[in-house]
């Protein structure tokens, strides 16, 4: 099968449902003439013009809250957020307007809108340029949160995400777009709340989400050439809606968990998981649930540190040790 | 528009001092402007019974509010009346509305019934959101009203895309985003601004300027005090400022904002001055600090948008007192059985509370019922 | 006043005990001798009998947990007493937050606290840290907890090898594994063991395994053993055998063991060498006028000796009975105290796992014990001077020198191979 990039991938997606639907538009800074910050939409604005790929001007909070009205009325805007840093400036429309409307009208407005961009750490860009704010948006009900791992998973993803009549925002990763996986050359879906073995294992699961697997996979190599132990590798790929009987299917086989989460660890998702874990699969636990997250500060800039701020296989082998 | 113009207009706005009920300062030349030779005496009157039902409707959510059967914040329009009622009373069927947290008047005039207005209010799920908004939150996408918003301008950019969706589409039509004195200091006004202008879109920003921005002057929030809409120069926006006692003048400008966004497909900032006679909202414990109890007398007494109408009304030998009692009355015959069917009326039920809440979920698609989304 | 139901004491070596069920529950009415509990001890599961009367108002120790003896277990109040929980927790050692005292800057408050009842009594040495008076939490994962619920096993008597001694899904797994282990001296210092690899199994102390650690060890370094063997020809013994339970089974009797045979010849060496069937009481010797029969019986949590009482006065045929009678209970932990406690002297017999000779260790305060070894076929010289072949069974005699010496242990020994290899007698 050929292999392309996650950032292809993401691209692929976008053609392909701006051919679909005459109501996908793309919006976002840099996206059209430029070709994207980070050339996820390269190509587009050439091949579908001005009224399918818009430049906006650096003003999130009004070209969010357009796309949220416009979505309203039926359009189905795939916003870029250059970083999903910057959706702090526009999170009154993120939250109080594509996360309520539709509860607050009694379900007679929707919002069928995708917003979507890089978030991670561990490019040295400093604290402002670094949040993972998929803990606190998966935190709103009336939103969904999807984060990919693998080129496979970001198009499929970002397909089902632009299908879906309610917003959802789709989590990307910088570090992440130049890396090549297998991609058929043929349409495919990935419905949102299937999570995925990525590998198996029966000693322990590392449950992750975005660049988190591919930590959780290196991790997963280590432990079997060093310590014998065979890890399960659990992708959540969505946050919310997420997954519950795939987390419960490889608790129930392995009987421990390492949630390895580049969230911050107050609150992060993996908070949330062994929250679900310790209350449905308590008699299924044989050791404590182990979390693997960013070390708790804000992102730092020194490029050498920063690489130690987020989890790394080391440390979530580390952890794996000590609860088995 | 040239310069003088504009000053002639930030002039417009006068002070009064005598104890008379005043009028509008030039109601000839607004009267005679095209849109209000239109009307006839039917449609006059009508204007003058939404005013009756907004202002009943309100008076009476007062009551109820203070005798606890309301929950949350209670912002009342009146005072107010003659701004909904003029804008509103030219708009095309194919303009789509939305507003602030101070929007019952808009509300019933674009169409929702009084019943489900209050039984909104009252928390049932008889409302027009079912329960779940409050007075902050009424919609009616149905009949083109998008609400209804809490956040101070978080419902402009919101009313940027609507326009923005229309322009797309290739629907007729524009949007009049009302927002307040307050809403005009927020960035996000700013913004949608400058991308209205850019991208040419259909949409009237209307400044209802009561002079607070909840307990904070115009004169305490607002660098350039003269006037509100003129910021809008900065984003090559039209802009004008109207004087909201004169319901045809109220007219008249908004139509011509209406036009310019029908033809020009551009964006129009208007101001149209106005007062509350309530606090921010019933809450409001310093409504009557941060002004005095003269003030606010002298504009019910001297400014009132409704006693101003009626007398238009009856000057022009359109209505007799008669008739504008029998407005009145068969307003407050609305209201109270709007009341009486929201006291009626059933409590959402307990499940209803996780319902509305996903499209996909509600409707029980594939999507839907794929994943957990609730997490009690 | 409310009365309390307290741990008893339930056998001589007991100082804990575990409550293994609550047959009432809070609520009910108790009347005196009503049956409340049943009560694991370091030997058997035994029921607990009310003293009091009342309802039960409150149980403190809850199914699985241990409790020293005398500590409260639960409270009978009287009808329309209301419960005071707050004086039962001090028991445990703590006190309730608002149980300060009144004025607590008055200087006798400050300088001498409220004494409170230690509920642990001094402990020395380094044995096993367990049984504190509120009974310490056994750390165990979720899942250990269900497969041990599931198949029935008592978290307490588990090591974890899990981090921090955690039991966990491996060692209930691995559990039923019969490993019988050599029991490991549970002395005064702490033993240095090898490094635990993740393959080895670690089994906690239960608390029989305990007694006989702790008991063993005090026989073994405190009493003088001497070590006697002989051998005894049981040709005529099997012939007997074969031919009595060919009897008995035309009868409908249960068949008899060579061991029954042994125990009937014990007891009888015993009335003919009294000096054997003897204590030591530390001031002085006793010499018992019955004989009171210990016979050990192998059981899965260790070994438990029951004690066939008044066995001078038994035929072979109630020894053998008695016998079969107390092992099968002991296997079932329903024997009573009185059932494995008194015994004059000990037959511990390894013979049907082939063993041919061994010397066991002393049952205090009893002076002699036999280790009666299996039955092998080899050559012998008979009476005649001719080599035949021969049944022979090796006989060890362990003894305490304090009691007996050497002769008379060999006398007994003597009188024993005489009705062995005289076993008619046996069956007078």
């Amino acid at each position: 099968m050929r292999r392309i990039t996650y950032r292809k991938a993401l691209n692929e997606a976008l053609a392909e449902e701006i051919e679909r639907d005459e109501n996908v538009v793309i919006i976002g800074e840099e996206v059209a003439q430029y070709n994207g910050a980070y050339k996820v939409t390269e190509g587009l604005w050439a091949r579908f013009g001005d009224k399918r790929v818009v430049d906006t001007p650096i003003s999130e909070a009004a070209f969010v809250g357009l796309g949220v009205g416009a979505s309203m009325l039926g359009l189905r805007p795939v916003v870029e957020l250059m970083f999903w840093s910057f959706a702090y400036v526009a999170y009154d429309q993120i939250v109080n307007n594509a996360g309520c409307i539709r509860y607050m009208s009694g379900g007679s407005i929707h919002v069928p809108l995708v917003i979507r961009g890089p978030a991670n750490a561990g490019t040295n860009v400093g604290a402002t340029h670094s949040h993972t704010p998929e803990n606190s948006l998966a935190n709103v009900p009336g939103v969904k949160v999807v984060c990919p791992a693998t080129a496979y998973d970001a198009k499929g993803l970002l397909k089902t995400a632009i299908r879906d009549n309610d917003p959802v925002f789709v989590m990307e990763n910088t570090l992440l777009y130049g890396e090549s996986w297998e991609v058929p050359e043929e349409e495919y879906l990935i419905p949102l709340g299937v999570a995925e073995v990525k590998r198996e294992g029966a000693d322990v699961s590392l449950i992750a989400h975005g660049r988190a697997v591919i930590t959780s996979l290196k991790a997963a190599e280590l432990l079997a050439a060093n310590h014998g132990i065979h890890a399960e590798v659990l992708d959540l790929r969505s946050i919310r809606p997420l997954d519950e009987e795939a987390i419960l299917r490889t608790l129930a086989k392995t009987h421990r968990a390492v949630l390895v989460d580049e969230n911050k660890p107050f609150c992060g998702v993996s908070a949330q998981i062994a929250s679900i874990i310790q209350e449905k699969a308590f008699d299924e636990l044989d050791a404590p649930v182990g979390r693997v997250c960013s070390l708790d500060a804000p992102a730092i800039y020194s490029p050498p540190l920063e690489r130690i701020q987020l989890p790394t296989p080391e440390r979530v082998v580390e952890k794996v040790l000590q609860i088995t | 528009m040239g310069r003088n113009q504009k000053t002639s207009r930030l002039n417009r706005f006068v002070t009064t001092t005598n104890n008379t009920l005043v009028g509008p300062a030039t109601p000839a030349r607004s009267a005679d402007a095209e849109i209000n030779q239109q009307l006839t005496a039917a449609d006059k009157l009508e204007m003058l019974g939404d005013m009756f039902r907004i202002r009943r409707f309100e008076q009476t959510a007062l009551q109820y509010y203070q005798a606890g059967q309301m929950g949350g914040f209670l912002h009342l329009y009146i005072g107010q009346e003659s701004v909904a009622v003029g804008t509103l009373s030219v708009r095309g069927d194919d303009d789509h509305v939305i507003g602030g947290y101070r929007t019952h008047g808009q509300a019933l005039l674009m169409g929702l019934s009084m019943k489900e207005c209050m039984a909104e209010l009252f928390g049932k799920s008889t409302g027009c959101s079912k329960g779940k908004g409050g007075s902050m939150h009424f919609f009616a996408p149905d009949k083109n009203y998008w609400g209804g918003h809490g956040i101070v301008a978080g419902q402009a950019p919101l009313g940027l895309g609507l326009a923005y969706a229309l322009k797309y589409r290739g629907l007729k039509g524009c949007c009049l985003c009302y927002l307040g004195d307050g809403a005009v200091n927020q960035g996000a006004y700013h913004e949608s601004l400058n991308l209205a202008s850019l991208w040419d879109l259909p949409v009237i920003y209307i400044i209802e300027n009561n002079r607070y921005s909840m307990g904070t002057s115009q004169e305490r929030s607002s660098a350039y005090r003269t006037s509100l809409a003129a910021r809008a120069e900065g984003y090559n926006i039209e802009w004008d400022m109207i004087n909201g006692e004169d319901v045809y003048e109220v007219r008249a400008g908004t139509w011509k904002a209406i036009e310019r966004a029908r033809r020009e497909s551009r964006p129009s900032v208007l101001e149209i001055s106005t007062y509350r006679y309530y606090g921010h909202s019933v809450a409001d414990a310093n409504a009557k600090k941060y002004r005095t109890p003269e003030e606010i007398e002298k504009y019910r007494q001297l400014h009132d948008p409704l006693r101003l109408w009626q007398r238009t009304l009856l000057e022009e030998g359109v209505a007799t007192e008669a008739q504008a009692a029998e407005l009145d009355a068969a307003a407050r015959k609305e209201v109270a059985e709007a009341v009486k069917f929201a006291q009626e009326s059933p409590l959402p039920a307990e499940a209803d509370i996780l319902a509305d809440v996903y499209y996909e979920v509600d409707r029980q698609t594939v999507a839907g019922r794929t994943g957990r989304h609730f997490f009690n | 006043m409310p009365s309390y139901i307290e741990m008893p004491k339930l056998s001589d070596t007991m100082t804990e005990g575990t409550v293994v069920k609550w047959r009432k529950a809070v609520g009910d009415a108790i009347t005196l001798g009503d049956v409340v509990a049943e009560v694991e001890t370091d030997k058997a599961v035994m029921e607990l009998e009310a003293f009091g009367e009342g309802a039960l108002a409150e149980i403190y120790v809850q199914e699985g947990q241990k409790a020293r003896i005398g500590e409260k277990l639960a409270m009978l109040a009287a009808p329309g007493e209301a419960a005071d929980p707050a004086g039962e927790r001090l028991i445990h050692g703590q006190a309730p937050a608002d149980s300060a005292p009144a004025d607590a800057k008055s200087p006798a408050a400050v300088g001498s606290p409220e004494p409170r009842p230690d509920p642990e009594p001094a402990r020395t040495g380094a044995g096993p840290v367990t049984g504190t008076a509120a009974p310490a939490r056994i750390k165990a994962s979720p899942l250990a907890r269900k497969l041990a619920a599931a198949r029935g096993l008592d978290l307490a008597g588990l090591t974890g090898s899990g981090p921090g001694g955690r039991i966990i899904a491996r060692d209930i797994e691995s559990y039923s594994e019969p490993a019988p282990q050599a029991a490991t001296p549970s002395g005064a210092a702490p033993i240095s063991v090898p490094a635990i690899s993740p393959h080895d199994r670690r089994v906690s102390l239960s608390g029989m395994r305990k007694i006989i650690a702790d008991r063993l060890v005090a026989s073994k370094t405190q009493i003088p053993h001497f070590y006697l063997h002989l051998e005894a020809d049981v040709a005529e013994l099997t012939r007997l055998r074969a031919q009595a339970n060919t009897a008995m089974e035309k009868a409908g009797g249960g068949r008899l063991s060579i061991n029954d045979f042994v125990l009937r010849a014990a007891v009888l060496a015993a009335t003919r060498v009294p000096r054997a069937n003897a204590s030591f009481a530390g001031d002085a010797i006793i010499e018992h006028a019955e004989v009171h029969l210990a016979v050990a019986v192998a059981i899965e949590e260790g070994l438990v000796t029951p004690v066939i009482r008044q066995a001078q006065n038994k035929t072979l045929r109630q020894i053998s009975e008695a016998v079969k009678d107390l092992a099968a209970r002991a296997r079932a932990k329903r024997l009573k105290p009185d059932e494995y406690q008194g015994g004059t002297l000990t037959v511990t017999n390894l013979g049907a796992y082939g063993v041919e000779s061994f010397s066991a260790i002393i049952n205090p305060p009893q002076a002699i014990i036999l280790s009666i070894g299996a039955i092998t076929k080899r050559p012998v010289v008979n009476r005649a001077g001719e080599i035949v072949a021969g049944e022979r069974m090796s006989i060890g005699l362990s003894a305490d020198h304090r009691v007996v010496d050497g002769a008379i242990g060999a006398e007994y020994l003597a009188q024993l191979r005489e009705f062995l290899e005289n076993p008619t007698l046996l069956l007078l």
